[in-house]
Parts: C-alpha cells; structure tokens; sequence
C-alpha cells in the first residue's frame, strides 16, 4: 500500500508509517523473545551485572570479602549458612565469588572501554582511506593477531608488576584488533554504496563520513562483538589470576579463588569448582546473548 | 547562437587499470570512457544513452569530481573542474542524483539528517535547517513529517524524491541524473520525471540525464548522446537522433524500443535486433569499436575507427557509411529520404 502511496495521499501515509516503526521494534523484540537461548543468556547476563552492581547488599557476609579470618569456620562444606562452603581462612565462598564478579566486570568495561573505541576508528579509516593508510593499519593488525593475547598478557605482567592494573593493559595491548578486523570488512562493504558517494558530493567532511554515515551502520555489529568479547575477556583476566599474574590475593577475583582452592582438591572442592562453575556460567550467559543479538541483527540488517 | 556552455566535456578519457600477478602490477586497462566531448547549455536536458557497460555512470561520476579523469577537461561555466571532488565552490554549483534511492541515502540516518547534510557543510544558518529541509521536502511534494522517518520506512519513488530534495538543498545549477527512473515502478518513473521538468523550469536548473530507457529520454531531453563503449556514437538534438538516426547503433537501439500499440508497431521500422553482447571495454574492438555488431560493417570498418561526420544541424555521428555518402553526395544535411534509404 506504501509503494503507490507516493506522497499523494499523506493522511494514509501517515497512518501507515508509524505503525511500521512500531512493528519493526516489536519484530525485533519478538525474534529475540522467541529465541529461548538468547532470553536465558540475557537473564544471566543481568543476573552477573546485578551482582557485580549490588555486591554490598546481596552478598551474605560482606564483612568477610577480603582481609577476614575465622579458623573456626575454615574448609566448610555448602550448607544453609554457606551455600558455597568457606575456604582455606574461613570465608564464605558466595560472597567472595559475587564481589569476583565485580572484578571481571570492572575488567571487561575497562579493556573494552579502550579497545573498541581505538579497534573501531582504525578500523574505519582503513576500509574507507584505502591506500597506504588500509595498507599500514591492516599490516600493523596482521602483526598483532598472530600473537596469541595470553602469552603476550603474560609477558606483559610478568615485566610490569602482576596486578589488576597490569592486567588490564596487558590484555587491551592486542585486544583492538579484532575490532579493527570486523570494522574495516564491514566498512569496505559500506564503501560501496551510494550514500557514501553521495556524501562526498554533498560536501561532507571526512569526519562526518566516518563518525556519521559508516559508524552509525557499524552499531549493531560492535555491540554483539562486544557481548561476545566479554566473556573471553572475562576468561582471560581469570586465567592470568590463576596463573597469579593477575589479581593478587586478598582481593576477590575468581581466577584467584580456583588456584586457592585447587590445593583443596578433590575433598574440599567447594573452594575452586563454585569459583570455576561462577566463571563458566557469566560467559556462558555473555556467549548466548551474543548469539541471540547476532541472531536479531542479521537478519535485520540488510546491507 | 553562440553562448558560453555551462558544462563542457572535452575529450573525456577514463582508463581503469587492471591489476594482477603476485605484485598487482598493471595487466590492462578497462577503457571505460574514450574521448568523449559534449556541451551543455544552460537550462538544457542533455540525456547520454547506452548499454550497461557503455561508461555512462563513469562520465557521471567524472563529472561531479567523483573519478579524477585520465585524460580530458570538465569545464563548468568556463573554469576546469576536472576531479575537484573536494572543491567546494564546485560541490554548491553540480550534485547528482542516483540511480538506486535505496542505497543512496543512509539506512541509519532520518530523512531530515540525510537532506541537511549539504546544507552544515555549505555553512546554513543553524537555526534555520530545521525549515528549509521541510520547504524542500515540500519542493518534492512530499508531507514535512517525513523528515523524521528512515528511509526503510519510505517507498522507492518517496525515496528518490529525497534524494533529489537532498541534492537542491544547495541551490545547483547542475544536476546529474545517474538512472534516476531505472530503480523505480514505470507508474512512479513518470511523476519522479514530471517532478524534475517542473523543477528545471522552476529553478532554471540544467540537466545532464543518463539513462537506458530512450522512450523517457525522447520525451524529457532536448539534446541526446548515444554511447557505445565508452565513446559517442551519435549527438544532434532529440528530434534529429530519434527521428532520423544516423548511425546504424542508434537505429538499432531505437529498433529495439519495445511498443504498447499496433499503431506504434506500424509505424516502427522494421531494423533487425542486435546480435551479441556488448564487448568487454578491456578488449575493445580495433577499427569501429561496433564493427564486430554491425550488420552493414564493411572493410574499412575493421581498420580505422570513424570520426564524427555532420549529418545535419548539430547532429553528428561516428560511421563509415555516412563519410562514403557525404564523399559522393557532398551535400550537407543528406536528406531524409536518402537515410531511411540507408541499407
């Protein structure tokens, strides 16, 4: 009805186009709500979120997260009191595992925080300068990809000093480029089409192609990047604690708490498999909401 | 008679490289546009007709500064702009208008957005962006409330009526209409054509109109090129090319214009359809580059390309088979008669 509606008859355009808004909003929401994986991802995802956010007020014993011991209750098993047991110096797992998660959270917006935004302008300018500028930057990103991220997180904290700080650089250093790969595909494709042509002809600044046509229509791909991205970044912070050049004891991190408490098993194996099942589940829940946007986008977005 | 033209192409060449080997050294060329000169006066159509591949979207995008040509000028009103894609004075003065609405303007970005663009960039008073996107949308005929739509949300005739809002936001003198029908239903063609004609006499605008379809640009054009493979065939005014073509590529063309009416069907002349493919503009025929087509090509054809013969008041055309006729005749224009005649 819309297609012969040529602005002739505006009060039935009026009434047509709107609604098509609507719907559109709605089919998205409805394919996502449809999608039972994505809608437990996004459950978990929040329910990690909510924990890191609300830490003081959910956590059962707060008073026992970081410099706390009670030999009285060490190495107890799960119980009323404790769901997740207590570790080696008598403190309550759960609690310790829900401030954890504030700490892989921390860490994920933080690299995350560096990385996209620098990942993402390279990225731009690649696909649309072309020439020595794609040549450089791509080259450059070809370089950084063949270094596997742990080995070089590893080289860096264990020149630097090993903390959470450390942490964080060391896994933003090469972290960019897989945002740059996706950006630069996603702009070349983009390149081709006319608005960007268009653009040009009209006069429009270079920034102004990059930031305001090709970014805008970068969106949807960096968020389920994004999505995706957290839960490896959330494993690899873990990973680096348990190799103990990450987060450094007291303070509760979750690759932490499994080393700790991997000297306790099998017997006392609350202490490193709840910390380990914590981990598993929050990227489990990042890897399906991730899925379910890409899911949502892709078919939407038709480019 | 003779007035300054507002755009004129001179010997307008564009060669593509083709790349290949393992250092992507040079292997070729794809000749895209081959000397190709035409003039524009002020508040003409001058339409440029071909086949897919005849370089007429690579002369487009030459002309607005998009392409940097190989060889040749673009003079407007007088001054050479050739490649001046960053010269701003030039960006206010020629835009264009695409071939597919659906891609020209910006899936993320409101009809409004995308129609202010030219205007932040040619310095509009802020404040009042906002009222001249909608007196444009109103130029077009479309309602002011579409400035807050997305362009998913419109059809492809709403579409390209934006895009032609978008492109006289600066007030141009020159527009380029790359296809600007070919995307569209045949019912919306007309009014997007009946929009621009309105639009020319309104604000004295003057048009370079490329397109395939000669029955739209019988009817819309003052003047008209024909293009084959990348150079001109045959220009003269609309009247002289449809009425009496000359060059036996252009009576091919307009051969193959399918018709509606018996009525039509009979008046049409009966000229045998073109057999073949276009040839790759990478390997262009030596000689007369439509020889390998031609159904009266003859020796010289495969050897020497033609220049341009004058067949009547400013239509000429590139054949063989016209310079043999004005050799013998040596009359100048050959009349009607003798060409229908013409094998």
């Amino acid at each position: 009805m819309a297609v012969l509606n040529n602005g002739s008859a505006p009060a039935s355009v009026e009434e047509a186009v709107p609604a098509a808004t609507i719907s559109n909003a709605y089919k998205n929401w409805y394919r996502f709500s449809r999608n039972p994986t994505a809608v437990i991802g996004a459950v978990i995802v929040l329910i990690v979120i909510s924990c890191a956010l609300f830490a003081p007020w959910i956590a059962p014993y707060p008073e026992q997260v970081d410099n706390f011991v009670d030999f009285r209750a060490r190495h107890l098993p799960p119980s009323w009191e404790h769901w997740f047991g207590t570790d080696n110096v008598g403190r309550d797992v759960l609690t310790r595992v829900i401030y954890g998660y504030r700490i892989s959270l921390l860490l994920v917006v933080v690299v995350l925080g560096l990385s996209i935004p620098f990942g993402v302008m390279l990225g731009l300018m690649a696909g649309y300068f072309g020439g020595w500028v794609e040549i450089v930057i791509m080259r450059l990103t070809d370089i950084a990809l063949a270094i596997p991220p742990l080995v070089m997180a590893l080289a860096i904290t264990a020149v630097l000093s090993p903390n959470l700080m450390n942490a964080m650089i060391a896994i933003s250093v090469l972290w960019w480029t897989w945002h740059t790969r996706l950006i630069y595909s996603i702009t070349r494709t983009l390149k081709t089409q006319e608005f960007v042509e268009a653009a040009e002809i009209l006069g429009a600044s270079k920034f102004h192609i990059l930031f305001r046509e090709l970014l805008p229509n970068c969106v949807s791909a960096i968020s389920v990047k994004a999505t995706l991205d957290a839960g490896f970044v959330i494993l690899i912070g873990a990973s680096l604690s348990f190799l103990g050049l990450g987060v450094q004891p007291p303070t509760p991190d979750l690759g932490t708490m499994v080393a700790t408490g991997a000297d306790y098993l099998p017997d006392r194996w609350w202490q490193s498999v709840m910390p380990g099942m914590a981990i598993l589940v929050a990227i489990l829940g990042f890897n399906l909401l991730g899925d379910g946007l890409r899911d949502m986008f892709d078919v939407e977005d038709v480019r | 008679m003779i007035e300054a033209p507002l755009l004129e192409v001179s010997g307008l060449t564009k060669h593509f490289p083709i790349r290949g080997g393992i250092i992507q050294q040079r292997v070729g060329a794809v000749r895209a546009v081959n000397d190709v000169s035409f003039a524009i006066r002020k508040g003409e159509v001058f339409g440029l007709a071909g086949e897919s591949g005849s370089g007429k979207s690579t002369i487009a995008r030459m002309v607005v500064g998009l392409y940097r040509p190989t060889a040749g000028t673009v003079h407007f009103d007088g001054s050479d702009v050739s490649g001046l894609i960053g010269g701003r004075d030039y960006r206010k003065q020629v835009q264009m208008v695409f071939q597919n609405p659906g891609s020209s303007l910006n899936p993320r970005r409101t009809i409004a957005q995308s129609v202010a663009v030219p205007l932040i960039f040619h310095d509009y008073p802020k404040a009042k962006i906002a009222d001249r996107v909608a007196e444009l949308l109103e130029m077009v005929e479309l309602p002011r409330n579409f400035a807050i739509r997305y362009p998913h949300e419109l059809s492809g005739g709403q579409k390209q009526r934006v895009a032609i809002a978008r492109a006289l936001a600066v007030e141009p003198r020159l527009i380029v209409l790359d296809e600007p029908t070919s995307a569209l239903d045949v019912s919306v063609q007309a009014k997007i054509i009946d929009l621009l004609a309105g639009l020319a006499g309104e604000l004295g605008l003057t048009f370079l109109f490329i397109s395939h379809d000669l029955s739209l640009m019988r009817n819309f054009c003052s003047r008209v090129g024909i293009l084959y493979l990348g150079r001109l065939a045959e220009t003269g005014s609309t009247i002289d090319v449809f009425g009496s073509p000359a060059h036996p590529y252009t009576q091919a063309l307009i051969g193959a214009v399918p018709v509606v009416s018996d009525e039509e069907a009979a008046l049409k002349p009966s000229i045998p359809a073109l057999s073949g493919e276009i040839p790759s503009p990478s390997r262009i025929p030596k000689g007369c580059s439509f020889h390998t087509r031609c159904p009266f090509a003859f020796e010289p054809c495969r050897q020497i390309d033609p220049e341009f013969t004058i067949v009547g008041q400013g239509h000429e055309a590139r054949c063989h088979l016209l310079e043999e006729r004005t050799a013998t005749a040596a009359t100048v224009p050959v009349s009607p008669v003798e060409r229908s005649a013409h094998p």
